[in-house]
């Protein structure tokens, strides 16, 4: 049975940002925020709650229908699975996320590549506080 | 590996970048590395508050890559103590500087009109801060900052507020508004800058030589920060579980040092915040422990269920400082106390002590009500004492001139020596333990508790017998030590995971390789490096006048006498040659 992240309890966040460090430290390896393809955020400095931007997983993904080249097909479970080969950086697929009600959950590295979330669970692991988890989907 | 200085000139509006491996290399970063620059920058016997005094930040080579490398660390000239200023900070800098790609800054020179920074990844700007020259609040001069500034979500936001701005000699720097840049008065340095605020953030992506061995110690340092007991002192209750501690030990400054235990203890303590007032808990950016503990005061303003409500964080050394030390009562009280000091960014130790010497001064009628304007200091007396932190950051007469430059200094104009409670020119942390808590301060580089954590070896000598030579050789391991610990730059909160061999393999799988006696010589070598600059300024450890007081309170360890404190000062100076 395929998995996908859910933020399970955005309120118990305490923004140490261990969950993107995780991320770009196994998917990318490199230690930094922006390789990371989870977002972790506030919106109005440490006075106000944490922003938490996941992929939502979404089963008909729109930023699979979005991007002209194929680079981004659904995947078994929800979310999509990003064949970096096929990118052409241009884009389509950040704003359709955005657009489609979505959070926003795709943004890009210093060279312009997509960071897309596999939903490895590796954020939830280095998740002290039980913001993140992983949890087993139905394929539908 | 990281060596890149970002030195700023304000005068000339301009800044270059230089490759400093040469100091990397050999001082690693951090404490070590500003130490050098502070040598380097700062014209020997200087103004602390001209514009030829420079002002140091530096993080090191384990900073947002390794669990708890969480810390930025200052140096400055003080304008407190006239000697070397130094102070480190939580909250986001430390991994804003390492992603904007800045391993130290150098800030010199004035700015001809009120400026504040803008650093994003190569960019840097120094831009009009005519606007939020005047705002009083640290709270609001962020959120304007906020909102024109880039790097959203996960910047850092350093500021003054009017203590800084007024050169207060004790002003912090706020950062991130819950972390501050404390103690020596960096705050009235940045105010002598017409710099009002520092915004950085950035984008690197570092790479990291053997990611596998690299993977393998963040794994294990990660286990060992959560997974253990280690740390539950911080995260649980916080550093606020001291006050029942202290208290019952008789180790809790009161009243101005009158007394070393609180007849109130209990509704100040940590127990009681957390259960009463703590509303959440955050963390500084690389740290999973979140020890940031912030409580809500809900005050009403206006009949009919009228509400405003603050966000204040606290912990042990503030409540002590503005309430034990203040005979305050209510835990609400300490927070109103803590909050107005925010809006100033004024330290709350140097705050607390100077209202404590001077409630005592007025006690004993040397200082009258026409020095006061009128207030009437009295123990306990919270509105007093806010209308008193109001006048210290306006310093309308000659009285609050002198509170604006510390207990010492009121203290010789005023009299009342014998309880000016300061060490050093320093107002004490919250600590009367024993002969450690005060020898520790006395010498520690930067006149502070955590230099060498004196008070936690009065209380080993509590049990265990320890000869004065021994606590001072406790003492003058963590000095040494804690340079190493200051340079990587890990929070001195996760000293207990940094063991010495973790410090050899946490550099290690950095790569950068490092023997434990390469790595206590270093130490050696940055306290004495640091001595230098203290000494060059004038600082003279032979010159040091403990106030009476301190012998006159029983400490956990029984009343400390002159004889063992001079005892221990000539032992440590003998051992370290300072």
């Amino acid at each position: 049975m395929p998995s996908r992240i859910k933020v399970a309890n955005p309120n118990r966040c305490i923004g140490c940002f261990s969950c993107m460090l995780a991320c770009s430290r196994t998917n990318v390896n490199s230690v930094s925020l922006i390789d990371s393809a989870i977002d972790i955020r506030t919106s109005g400095g440490l006075e106000s709650a944490f922003v938490i931007i996941v992929c939502r997983a979404c089963h008909d993904p729109p930023c699979a229908r979005a991007c002209p080249t194929g680079a981004l097909t659904p995947r078994d479970g929800g979310g999509v699975v990003f064949n970096k080969d096929l990118c052409d950086g241009g884009k389509s697929c950040a704003q359709a996320c955005a657009h489609a009600c979505l959070p926003g959950a795709i943004h890009f590295n210093r060279s312009g590549m997509p960071l897309i979330c596999t939903h490895c669970g590796v954020c939830s692991k280095f998740c002290s506080h039980d913001v993140l988890e992983l949890i087993k989907v139905e394929v539908l | 590996m990281w060596s890149n200085v970002l030195y700023i000139d304000l005068d000339k509006g301009e800044h270059t970048i230089r490759d400093r491996a040469d100091l990397f290399d050999k001082y690693l970063g951090g404490t070590g590395v500003a130490t050098q620059l502070l040598l380097e920058e700062c014209p020997a016997g200087v103004d602390p508050l001209s514009p030829q005094a420079p002002i140091i930040l530096s993080i090191g080579p384990l900073t947002a890559l390794l669990p708890c490398a969480s810390k930025a660390v200052s140096m400055f000239k003080s304008p407190l103590t006239n000697e070397m200023g130094e102070s480190h900070v939580g909250g986001r800098l430390a991994m804003a500087m390492r992603f904007a790609g800045y391993d130290s800054i150098v800030i010199k020179g004035r700015s001809d009109k009120p400026s504040y920074l803008s650093i994003h990844d190569e960019e840097v700007k120094i831009k009009d801060a005519a606007s939020i020259w005047d705002v009083s609040s640290i709270e609001v001069t962020g959120q304007i900052l906020r909102n024109v500034e880039p790097g959203k979500g996960r910047r850092s936001i350093m500021r003054i507020g009017e203590g800084g701005v007024n050169q207060v000699r004790y002003a912090n720097v706020n950062v991130d508004t819950y972390r501050h840049f404390g103690r020596l008065g960096l705050g009235a340095v940045f105010g002598s800058k017409n710099l009002k605020a520092v915004v950085i953030s950035g984008t690197e992506e570092i790479d990291i030589p053997d990611m596998s061995a690299f993977k393998k110690m963040y794994n294990k340092l990660y286990n060992s920060v959560v997974d253990t007991d280690v740390m539950d002192k911080y995260h649980d209750l916080g550093t606020a579980a001291n006050i029942n501690v202290l208290n019952q030990l008789k180790g809790l400054p009161t009243k101005n040092l009158k007394q070393s235990s609180f007849e109130n203890a209990e509704s100040l303590s940590g127990e009681y915040f957390a259960d009463n007032l703590l509303f959440r808990k955050i963390a500084c950016s690389n740290c999973p422990i979140g020890c940031i503990h912030i409580a809500t005061l809900k005050t009403q303003f206006h009949k009919g269920h009228e509400f405003e409500f603050r966000h204040i964080s606290y912990d042990y050394e503030l409540i002590y400082a503005l309430g034990t030390n203040l005979g305050i009562t209510l835990a609400e009280d300490v927070l109103r106390l803590i909050d107005r000091c925010e809006r100033y960014s004024l330290d709350v130790l140097s705050a607390g002590g100077v209202l404590a010497w001077a409630t005592e001064a007025y006690e004993r009628d040397l200082i009258t009500p026409s020095d006061t304007l009128g207030i009437a200091l009295r123990w306990g007396d919270t509105d007093k004492y806010l209308k008193a932190l109001d006048q210290i950051v306006k310093m309308p007469n000659k009285f609050y001139q002198a509170l604006a430059k510390g207990t010492a200094v009121a203290a010789a104009e005023y009299g009342g020596e014998d309880y000016a409670i300061n060490l050093a020119g320093v107002e004490i942390a919250g600590y009367h333990t024993g002969p450690s808590s005060i020898i520790g301060q006395i010498v520690g580089v930067r006149h502070s508790h955590l230099d060498n954590g004196g008070y936690s070896i009065d209380q080993k000598a509590s049990s265990q017998q320890l000869t004065e030579e021994k606590m001072v050789d406790k003492i003058i391991y963590e000095d040494y030590w804690r340079m190493v610990n200051n340079s990587l730059v890990c929070c001195l909160f996760a000293r207990g995971v940094y063991s010495e061999q973790i410090m050899i393999d946490s550099l290690a799988s950095v790569g950068i390789k490092k023997t434990r006696d390469e790595l206590e010589a270093l130490g050696k070598e940055i306290f004495l490096a640091k001595y230098q600059f203290k000494k060059q300024e004038g600082f003279d450890l032979g010159r040091i006048k403990v106030p009476s007081r301190f012998y006159e309170t029983v400490s956990q360890l029984g009343k400390v006498t002159p004889e063992t404190i001079d005892n221990m000062l000539t032992l440590y100076r003998e051992k370290t040659g300072v």
